[in-house]
């Protein structure tokens, strides 16, 4: 998970590298992953690049958390500028 | 969808000092990230130019509710009206109301944004958009999610 989120195309062989799981395993979960949407298959030569897709994450976050946040980050400076 | 934000703040300084960092157009520029040049009036609309890194240039615009020195500054906008090609002026505003009270510690805000029941449900996701997080942040939206859709990932 960590390697698909710096928003690269991976293939199967790469992502298996450097973990306990085997090719089968990780095959497995990166299709429970594109059938959600949240990792897009896509075809190279012969092989299959896995790449991280945010959108519906992006998507299923509140609208009102971002601006809740905003606010958190605006009152901070706010703070900062009066208390300085 | 849920109304109102509502956010409180504890401020280590006087009230006085508070109420003009809000009122004073200049102050209020220097931490609302914004070249503002038009002192703020009751009923009438300030603009401003957003100095918010990644934002810098696009237009600010409020019109100005209330003013009560030390106790109440309120005004309407539209919330994250960040995308020049869309005339958000159709739209219901919301209302943003900064309310101070002097405590023995200095002062506290709160500050209210209601009448998000009335935006459009499309500005849910223009908000999107706007993501500045980066990848970290992605990460843990899938961790939460991957979690809550019980996706096994061992």
């Amino acid at each position: 998970m960590k390697k698909l989120s710096n928003g690269q195309p991976h293939s199967i062989s790469e992502l298996t590298k450097g973990t306990e799981l085997t090719r089968q395993a990780v095959t497995k979960h990166l299709r429970v992953l594109e059938s959600v949407g949240i990792v897009n298959g896509v075809k190279s030569g012969r092989e299959s690049l896995y790449q991280f897709d945010p959108t519906p994450l992006n998507q299923a976050r509140g609208y009102l958390d971002r601006v809740s946040e905003q606010w958190d980050q605006t009152l901070g400076r706010l703070k900062k500028f009066v208390e300085e | 969808m849920q109304n109102e934000i509502v956010k409180t703040i504890e401020l280590k300084a006087p009230i006085a000092r508070v109420w003009k960092a809000l009122s004073d157009h200049k102050e209020f520029g220097q931490w609302f990230c914004l070249d503002i040049k038009e002192p703020f009036k009751v009923g009438q609309t300030t603009k401003a130019i957003l100095t918010y890194p990644g934002y810098e240039g696009l237009l600010w615009e409020v019109h100005i509710k209330e003013m009560q020195p030390e106790n109440l500054f309120a005004f309407t906008w539209h919330p994250y009206a960040v995308d020049p090609k869309v005339d958000y002026s159709t739209e219901e505003p919301t209302l943003v109301e900064f309310k101070i009270e002097k405590t023995d510690y200095g002062t506290l805000l709160t500050v209210t944004e209601s009448g998000f029941d009335k935006l459009p449900e499309h500005r849910r996701f223009e908000a999107f958009r706007m993501n500045d997080g980066g990848w970290a942040e992605q990460l843990q939206n899938i961790e939460k999610y991957v979690a809550k859709n019980n996706v096994t990932t061992k």
